[in-house]
């Protein structure tokens, strides 16, 4: 049986997508780019001073394109577009079909047959099936998950207060 | 009210299935089984919660186990709970008496009048592993589960 007993969730690692400035607290997001509460995070994340990484949370029961969509987000790290994928898949979550993922990667200057075999290749599956489980042994109740910077688990959007004091403490330090 | 302890033989008890069968202590009395208590279905944090779950069900019945949801909703809700999350997981009605499984088990939410988030983990008729949420709104991730199950299967 796979092991899914209880784990904290790995520290930041040298593969991970990481933003934000250098030195300030970081914050792990798992999520799904088809969940609106993500996309919320995801908003509300960007207007404070945190270092934020983002790991895959999909869950196949939720919406049929959360798998493809986040696969399609590592196929365009590939290209060194990872941010500004994930960016313009949080910013239209009404278009996430195959067509509107060809658009994206057009609008940012990719190379659409590259990303198309990218897509392909197993290894950016597993990677989001692996991140998946690591948030599942972290203890992920709903979408997203957050590792605050003191370790603590928050189930769901923080709220603009939350992060506000977070951006704060940070910017003490 | 807090949750049946590890060791303690299930009490008697009798809840309904989809197919309005019932569903009493003898079916936990061999084998392992999970009881997943939660308060309402419909609500949101319980479909987050069931979502969860079923991207691990594989997993969770690798070895045999198996896994109910338990509620005091009727049957008949639950079932379209179920087809509208896509959620396999299958479910087990308290609605009539009302809570009166909940109750047995220490998974009874007195102050809203509906099932506590609670997990326990059965046996061969016996209790080996259970968690409550400090209130019902606390979600147990599926890890608990997991946790569970490696208790059953030490003990």
């Amino acid at each position: 049986m796979t092991d899914l007993t209880s784990a904290s969730a790995p520290h930041l690692r040298e593969h991970d997508h990481v933003r934000g400035p250098e030195g300030a607290p970081v914050v792990v997001v798992y999520a799904d780019f088809t969940c609106g509460p993500c996309a919320l995070a995801a908003l509300r994340l960007a207007q404070v001073p945190l270092r934020v990484v983002h790991r895959h949370l999909v869950l196949r029961r939720r919406d049929r394109r959360a798998e493809p969509v986040a696969i399609a987000a590592e196929a365009a790290a590939r290209q060194g577009a990872f941010w500004a994928f994930h960016d313009a898949l949080f910013s239209d979550q009404g278009r996430l079909d195959d067509p509107h993922l060809w658009q994206r990667c057009e609008a940012l200057g990719l190379d659409v047959d590259a990303f198309e075999l990218d897509r392909r290749d197993q290894a950016l599956a597993a990677r989001v099936a692996g991140e998946t489980r690591e948030a599942l042994r972290a203890g992920a109740a709903t979408t997203p998950l957050l590792i605050l910077p003191d370790g603590t688990l928050q189930q769901g959007a923080p709220s603009a207060a939350m992060l506000a004091a977070l951006g704060a403490r940070a910017a003490d330090s | 009210m807090a949750v049946i302890a590890p060791g303690t033989a299930v009490p008697d008890f009798a809840l309904k299935t989809a197919e309005n069968e019932e569903f009493t202590q003898a079916d936990v009395a061999s084998g392992t089984t999970v009881l997943v208590f939660y308060p309402f279905a419909f609500s949101g944090v319980c479909t987050d919660q069931f979502q969860i779950y079923q991207e691990a069900l594989e997993e969770i019945t690798a070895d045999g186990a198996r896994i109910y949801g338990v509620s005091t909703d009727p049957r008949i809700s639950q079932t379209a709970f179920c087809n509208s999350l896509s959620v396999t997981i299958p479910q087990l009605s308290d609605f009539e008496p009302k809570g009166a499984t909940a109750k047995a088990f220490g998974a009874f939410f007195e102050p809203g009048g509906m099932t506590h988030r609670a997990l326990v983990v059965v046996k061969d008729g016996t209790v080996v592993w259970s968690w409550e949420g400090e209130t019902p709104g606390e979600l147990p991730g599926v890890n608990l589960v997991f946790d569970g199950l490696k208790a059953a299967a030490a003990a």
